[in-house]
Formats: structure tokens, sequence, C-alpha cells
């Protein structure tokens, strides 16, 4: 599948919080969106050559329009802040459709933890749990409540027995040692939110079942330039073929497709099961097993998230 | 619970004895019996539940709050009767289970496996090119057994001394998740001499600087586990680290003696080893049975179980349950056994598993680069024990490759 886009209106521009602000997308024909799922994100192409992904916080079950929220970071190569200066009312964007590297996968219980900005790819997440029927607890931290985006409408929506909001300046943090202190039975955590809250998140799960954690990382502030998902080629130094990676597909999809096997489990970076040696090329890591050396040393990666870096147009692995 | 069942009937009563000398050595006809009965029945001569359906022993273990360990995984309740040793890791639940388990995933997790596969593999080379000169073996005595030790408590870092009492106390571990039978006994024979040795190797100035022990410790020393789970956690990683992978090896190899054609395909195609032997532990388990207990009533393949009652899980049969598994009691090297349940699942699944899946497959390589064929020369002579399945000896003859 070609990586699809589509022209859209900007319909509506809201401050939602200190530093944030919402773009209410439309597209101009009237049509509605193609469907999506809670944890989808799409690319903006705000400038040429500058790309950036937002996770979509509208309702799946409303395609008249998408939702994003975007939070101006100061240091960022300047999306970010062209999104909160130059984009207007009416304006034409060209954006990509939908894509999901944050699946919500079906369980009986969910917790939701969110920092910041991270609350995004949550607010649908949530509106499936709750429509589903699904036991759910949601924990959402900021620096202050002024930061916290959508925070007075989930709480007014599902109430405090459900949403409980940290503002940092008045409660502290989230206590994440109590609250993942005890494992519960069928019950999935989905986390979004700055590295650091991330890495304490999968400290604690590791008492938890193998997998039972899901994370998005803010892929592009962290990365840097050129971290949009854009196709290359793989060559298997085993098996002699070269396999081209689309800008919407994993290696190990990839691979799998032309039908070598690779052992895998989780498929989102979280196990480790699918590690494969790199031979070639450099590799831009997205997995949470990998150590700062393993990642330096780039030796290795897990081939179900790990991509090629900026500028890395082939890797060569050994499969 | 299961949220599909309507209707709630008492489990079918079966005299089945799986502890019987006649169904350790051959559990297979038994696993039938408990299948035709349905995936959960009662076992009247143990008073438990037999759960052998993949889907209900699958259920079992992702429910940990509804069926708890800190009962313990043998036929007693240990939150009644006292245990014959501390509880371990296996036998507790949140939030003790907690510290612990993310103390060993600390230490046991990709990124410290991938640094053992250098030193594991030079001895699995040496021991591949010593029994393939030999030519006949036996591959328990002479690999199975052979490669875990030489490699495993180096890894750990335990001393020199009383590395004979690791076998022995493993047999007693995992034989006390069975019955006090004449197995049982036989297991415990010196026993407390077994037990004092293997603790005393779990204390942080018996072990090595470098090893995963030491690793343990350095948690204790941080605060997140106490001492006394420090050495309970060393002593798991000792008494669940080397019966299971020795019979993992063994089992392998058993079970690809007995296909040419897949050995030829895995000699094509090595790097499928990791495949077969992931397939190889879903037809042939080491890990057979163990318990879980009931925390509240409950229901499980439409059977009602009552609050405190011994469920006893038959992994083996869970992954061969035709319902799961198509043709399932034939190894195919083709089929995707992930899923399976050998190495547990959830909560408690076993946090060694990259290392036994290590060893395993590197012996495996190493034969696979030097033997043109792996030809038993005699039947295997499956061993006498409670909940693991395993063998004595496995005659084999290793056709040495000429390329």
């Amino acid at each position: 599948m070609i990586n699809e886009t589509l022209s859209v209106t900007v319909d509506r521009v809201e401050k939602v919080a200190t530093d944030v602000v919402s773009l209410v997308l439309t597209r101009p024909d009237g049509a509605h969106f193609p469907a999506w799922q809670p944890g989808s994100h799409i690319d903006v192409h705000i400038d040429e050559g500058l790309t950036r992904q937002y996770s979509l916080c509208s309702s799946p079950s409303d395609l008249s329009h998408l939702r994003i929220a975007v939070l101006k970071v100061p240091d960022s190569r300047g999306g970010s802040i062209a999104v909160h200066e130059r984009v207007s009312e009416g304006q034409r964007l060209i954006i990509s459709t939908p894509r999901n590297n944050f699946p919500l996968t079906d369980s009986r219980k969910y917790l939701f933890l969110a920092g910041g900005i991270g609350i995004t790819p949550i607010v649908p997440m949530l509106e499936w749990a709750e429509s589903h029927g699904r036991d759910w607890r949601l924990f959402y931290g900021a620096r202050d409540a002024g930061r916290m985006a959508f925070a007075e409408q989930l709480e007014q929506r599902y109430g405090t027995g459900r949403v409980t909001l940290v503002p940092e300046d008045s409660h502290g943090r989230v206590d994440l040692e109590s609250v993942l202190g005890l494992p519960r039975a069928h019950m999935l955590v989905y986390a979004c939110g700055p590295s650091g809250m991330l890495r304490a998140v999968e400290d604690l799960c590791m008492g938890w079942p193998p997998g039972v954690l899901k994370t998005e990382r803010f892929v592009a502030t962290e990365l840097g330039p050129g971290s949009t998902d854009q196709p290359f080629e793989v060559e298997l130094a085993r098996t002699g073929t070269t396999v081209t990676v689309p800008a919407d597909t994993t290696i190990l999809e990839a691979v799998e497709a032309v039908g070598v096997r690779v052992l895998s489990s989780c498929r989102h970076g979280l196990c480790g099961t699918c590690e494969t040696g790199v031979l070639a090329g450099m590799p831009e890591h997205r997995d949470a097993v990998l150590t700062d050396e393993d990642r330096e040393a780039g030796q290795v990666m897990m081939i179900c998230c790990s991509r090629a870096a900026a500028g890395c147009d082939r890797l060569t692995l050994d499969l | 619970m299961t949220a599909v069942d309507t209707t709630v009937r008492e489990a079918p009563v079966l005299p089945v004895d799986p502890f019987s000398h006649e169904s350790i050595l051959d559990p297979y006809p038994m696993h039938a019996q408990l299948r035709s009965a349905g995936p959960v029945a009662w076992l009247e001569k143990y008073g438990c539940f037999a759960v052998n359906g993949f889907e209900e022993v699958y259920e079992v273990l992702t429910d940990f709050e509804t069926y708890c360990s800190s009962g313990g995984l043998g036929p007693k309740d240990i939150r009644k009767q006292t245990s014959w040793r501390p509880p371990s890791i296996l036998e507790s639940d949140p939030p003790t289970h907690t510290v612990m388990r993310r103390a060993l995933t600390g230490v046991i997790n990709p990124s410290s496996v991938r640094a053992l596969r250098g030193p594991f593999t030079g001895p699995a080379e040496d021991l591949a090119d010593a029994v393939v000169a030999r030519g006949a073996i036996d591959a328990v005595r002479d690999l199975a057994e052979v490669y875990p030790l030489r490699v495993f408590p180096d890894a750990v870092g335990i001393p020199e001394e009383g590395r004979e009492h690791l076998l022995p106390y493993g047999n007693m571990v995992f034989n006390a998740f069975g019955p006090e039978n004449d197995i049982h006994r036989e297991a415990f024979a010196h026993g407390e001499e077994r037990s004092a040795a293997i603790m005393r190797n779990c204390a942080r100035q018996n072990l090595s600087d470098s090893g995963f022990g030491a690793r343990i410790w350095e948690r204790a020393h941080e605060g997140l586990i106490t001492p006394e789970q420090a050495t309970l956690l060393v002593r798991a990683l000792l008494s669940a680290g080397v019966d299971t992978t020795v019979f993992g090896i063994g089992n392998t190899l058993k079970v690809l003696s007995e296909r040419p054609d897949a050995w030829a395909a895995l000699r094509k195609n090595p790097h499928l080893a990791k495949f077969a032997v992931d397939e190889a532990l879903r037809v042939e388990s080491p890990f057979q049975k163990f318990h879980r207990t009931a925390t509240v009533d409950a229901v499980l393949g439409g059977v009602h179980i009552p609050e405190g009652a011994k469920l006893l899980l038959f992994l083996g049969a869970a992954n061969r349950d035709p319902r799961r598994w198509a043709d399932g009691d034939r190894f195919d090297l083709e089929r995707t056994a992930a899923g399976h349940v050998a190495f547990g699942m959830g909560l408690h699944q076993c946090v060694g598993q990259p290392i036994a899946r290590l060893e395993i497959e590197l012996v495996l390589q190493a034969l696979l680069k030097r033997v043109e064929r792996l030809e038993p020369t005699g039947e295997p002579v499956p061993i006498l024990h409670n909940v693991l399945r395993g063998f004595e000896s496995i005659p084999v003859r290793l056709v040495p490759a000429t390329d």
C-alpha cells in the first residue's frame, strides 16, 4: 500500500492548553475520512520536506473530521512551531491517510497512562473501552493543570472514578510505583508520554505478565530530522534476496511476505523475540528492549518496529 | 472465568492416575482419556481438577487472580500446610511476586542473554566435536546432561564445589509438584544435604562478581528486594534452569532422531533451528504439569470450580490439544508453534526462556553443522518423573557430514 495523501482544510484552530493547539481537519469536498482505529496517527506535511506525525484525538465513530493536538516544542526543527505560528483556519494542508502503530488490542481491562501531550492517542482509546463496557482507568499527569489538554472534558465525561488527573505542581508526579505495583490479570497497560515516564513504566511493568505494556514514544520529536517512515531496502544475507520495505510496512511484515520465517511474538518491540543481526547499514531503533549500548553498537535490531535510519536506504540483515 | 459458558456442569469424575508409572512413561494415552471426558475433569484419586484443554490451561495461567500460585505448584495448599522449603517466586502472587519478577527480568532479558551467545557457543562446538568423533552416543548422558552443566552454572556464577547437587536438587523441586509417591520419596533421598548445598551457593559471598547471581544481589543492595528474596531468586535460577534445559535438549534430539526428513531440511536451512526447537518443545514439552489454586468460585470449561480447589494443569496435553493444533501429535517443522505453553504463559512465564532457547539452539546448530544423519540405535528410555517429561537415555548414532 502506497502512503496515500489527502488534501484537507483546517476547519478550526483552538488553543486547548498551554502551548497546545488543536486542529480540526475536514475534507474540502465534505467527504468522510477513511475509517481508522484508536491509536492511529497521520503525517502532516507542514512545509517542503518537513513532515510530522500526530496522533488522532477525535472520535473514530465520526469520520466527518479528524482532530490532532500539537504541542509547541521550542527545540524541535520547527515542525510544531510552524503549526502554532503559521497554520490558520481555512488553510489547506496535505496529510497522509491514518495509520496505526499503536493499536488497541482487545482486553478485559485497561490501564491508560498519559504524560502531557501523550494524552492524544489515548483519547479515542478511552471512548472505545467505555463504549465496549471494558473495565478501565486513566492516570493523566503533566507539569501543571494548564498544560493538560482535554483534561476537564475527560473528567466530566467519564468521572473521577475512571479518570485521575495529576498536575505535578499541586499533586506531584503520578505515583507509578503504586499505580503499577499490583499487576492485574487480563489487563493491558497503554502508556504514552515523555521518555522518562515510559522508562519508569517499562521498569515497573517487568513485574507484570510479558507483553502487557504497549507504549508510543514521541517518535518525531525524539528522533529528529527525517524521522518519517520512508521506504527502504533490506538485503537478506542468508537468503540472498532483497526486499523493499514500504513506508507503512514493518521489516518483519515485508520479509514474511516473501516467505522468510522469523520468530516473533509481541510484534511491538517489547519482547525481543524477533531480534535480528544487522550486517550493514544503520538501524533506527524503536523498540523498548535494547539498551543504549546495544543501540549505539547497531549490530542487532528488532525488525517488528525498528527501521533504517534517515539517510540509510539499505540494511543488510542476518536472515 | 470463561464468559461464554452458559451452563455450568459438575466436572466428570475420572479414575485416571496421571502419576502412575504407566501414565508417566507414556503420557499420551492418558491425555486422550482426559480429553475424552472434556477439557476439565475431576481426578478422584487426587481430589483435584485436571485441566487439559489448551484454552482452559491458557485461561488458568493468564487469570492469576482467580487461580493463584501462592497455594503452591504441588498438590498441597501451602497457604494452609507448610511446604518443604520457603516458597519461591513460582509460589508467590502479586505484590510479593511483582518485585521479585522485576528484579529477575532486570537481570535476565534479551540484552543480557545475547551476551551469553559468545561464551555459550564454544562449549557447544567442543562438545559436538567430541560426540561426533565417538559416533554412537547416548544423547542424554553424553550431550543433554553435559552441556547445560558446562555453561549455566558459570553464567549464574556459582562455585565449582557443589555443582553435583544441581541435577538432583532440580529433580527434588520438580518432583515435589506431584504427590508424595515413590518417585517423590526417591527424589528426596539426601534432600536436606542437597538443599543446604544449593542454599550455600545462593549466598552473595559464594557467587562470582559477574554472573546473574551477583546481579540479582545488586537489586537487593539497591533496595528493590530483600536479601532473603535475592537468595530465593538465585535458588530459583539454580532449581529451574538446569533439569528443564537438559530435558529440552534431550527431547528436541529425540524428536529429530525420529524425523530424518526434518533433520535434512534443517541441514539445508539451519536458520530454521529456532522453529524446530519451538515445535519440539510443543510436542514433547519438558514441563508437563503443575498445580494452581482457585481463590474464588469459578467456572472453567463449563465446569464449576469451588474456591480453594486445586487444579492440575496438563501443559503437555494443552500443547497437543486438537482444538488448538491441527494434527497436534505430529512434529511439523512448517508449523508455527508460537503460543504453546511449554514455558507457561503470563505472569509466571519462564524468565529463563531465552537462556533455555539459546542453549538448545546452540547444541542443535553445532550438531547440524557436523552431522549428516541422527539415527536412533535403540528405544529411548523415558524417565520416571512426576511432572517433567524427558528421557534417561536416547541412544543414537551421529553420522558425520562429509561436506
